[in-house]
């Protein structure tokens, strides 16, 4: 096999992060209106920084554009801490009593668990820190 | 295979995914008859409900009833008329709230009727009969007896199987299901899962119709 160019892993980097980003997108897509989950205000905000990447990433991919990461990142940090907050409020570890969504659905409703402990909120949390951590590589192969 | 493929297919794959498992999901939806894919589907109809209309209808009538009301009586037929108007779109479900004293005797006849493939008739007799087997709200069940032959029933047998503890086991269910519901007053009515809030016949025929016009568009036309 031969030795991949640097300009090729970049590519198959971003690539992996918006296959990462579009199959979220579509799985979140798939719990609130296919199986009819209200997602809570912690997940909209999750969506809100995970959707944009869907339709960003491609930008960079053709022509292949490694600045892509660093235009793509903000938005997979503020999720990710946007999803760790949400974890952890899930989990019981932050008091339900400062958790800002105290109308509509609550952030610790449990629709569903794969498993057992595989949440929508762990989902996300796995979603947005490999995409952050991909896009992270990216940036610094290229800084 | 060039990079634009690779993307090209990809989108494609995960699309079609969707799609395929969006539909896949609503078809085990259906499956489970529309409302009752909700966990408390069982909750609403137990396997020894008797259901009344073609089993492919999409529009539910769960009724709690309890032999002796006579707001049940009444409702029956608003219930047979509309099945009449829209033949093959709605199923009837009923379940027993046996809440006036002596009721669940009403009840175990009816369901030893069940058996003999005659619960409707049966229902329809004691619905119809109800002044001359109930007094102050008491059902006197020695007085239904003689009503039963009315139904086409063998009284001497149905005396017989009155007293299967199988029975109490149902009756005991369907009481413990209309407290989940907070079914408290008979009939207590729910179409398609929506309870009939606030209770009336205008209000009844209303939520019947929504749901019709909901499951079946071309009705709206």
């Amino acid at each position: 096999m031969p030795t991949q160019t640097k300009a090729e892993r970049d590519w198959n980097l971003l690539f992996a992060c918006w296959l990462i980003a579009s199959g979220s997108a579509l799985g979140s897509l798939f719990f609130s209106h296919v199986m009819g989950f209200a997602p809570c205000v912690l997940c909209w905000y999750q969506r809100i920084a995970l959707f944009p990447l869907v339709l960003i990433l491609p930008m960079g991919l053709f022509p292949l554009d490694a600045k892509a990461a660093k235009f793509a990142l903000p938005l997979t940090v503020a999720g990710l801490l946007t999803a760790i907050y949400h974890n952890l409020l899930y989990a019981g570890l932050i008091p339900e009593s400062i958790q800002p969504c105290a109308q509509g659905v609550s952030c610790t409703e449990n629709y569903f668990e794969l498993f057992g402990f595989v949440s929508i909120p762990m989902l996300s949390l796995l979603a947005l820190s490999s995409m952050t951590a991909l896009l992270i590589i990216v940036k610094r192969r290229n800084d | 295979m060039n990079r634009k493929m690779v993307f090209g297919i990809s989108a494609i794959v995960l699309v079609a995914g969707f799609v395929i498992a969006s539909s896949l999901y609503k078809s085990q939806r259906a499956e489970k008859l529309g409302f009752m894919a909700q966990e408390s589907a069982s909750t609403f109809i137990r396997d020894h409900s008797p259901m009344l209309g073609d089993a492919g209808a999409k529009v539910y009538i769960v009724k709690f009833t309890d032999p002796a009301c006579e707001t049940c009586a009444v409702f029956s037929d608003f219930v047979k008329q509309a099945m009449a108007a829209y033949p093959g779109k709605i199923r009837l479900v009923i379940r027993y709230a046996p809440f006036h004293e002596g009721s669940s005797d009403a009840v175990r006849i009816l369901l030893a009727a069940k058996k003999r493939d005659k619960f409707w008739e049966t229902l329809d007799v004691l619905y119809a009969s109800q002044e001359q087997w109930t007094q102050h709200h008491q059902v006197m069940v020695d007085r239904v007896w003689p009503l039963l032959a009315r139904a086409g029933l063998d009284v001497a047998a149905i005396r017989a199987e009155v007293n299967d503890p199988e029975m109490n086991r149902i009756i005991q269910q369907d009481l413990t299901d209309a407290r989940t519901l907070d079914v408290r007053k008979t009939p207590g009515l729910f179409v398609n899962g929506k309870p009939l809030e606030p209770f009336g016949a205008r209000e009844f025929k209303e939520l019947i119709e929504s749901e019709l016009r909901s499951n079946y568009p071309e009705l709206t036309r």
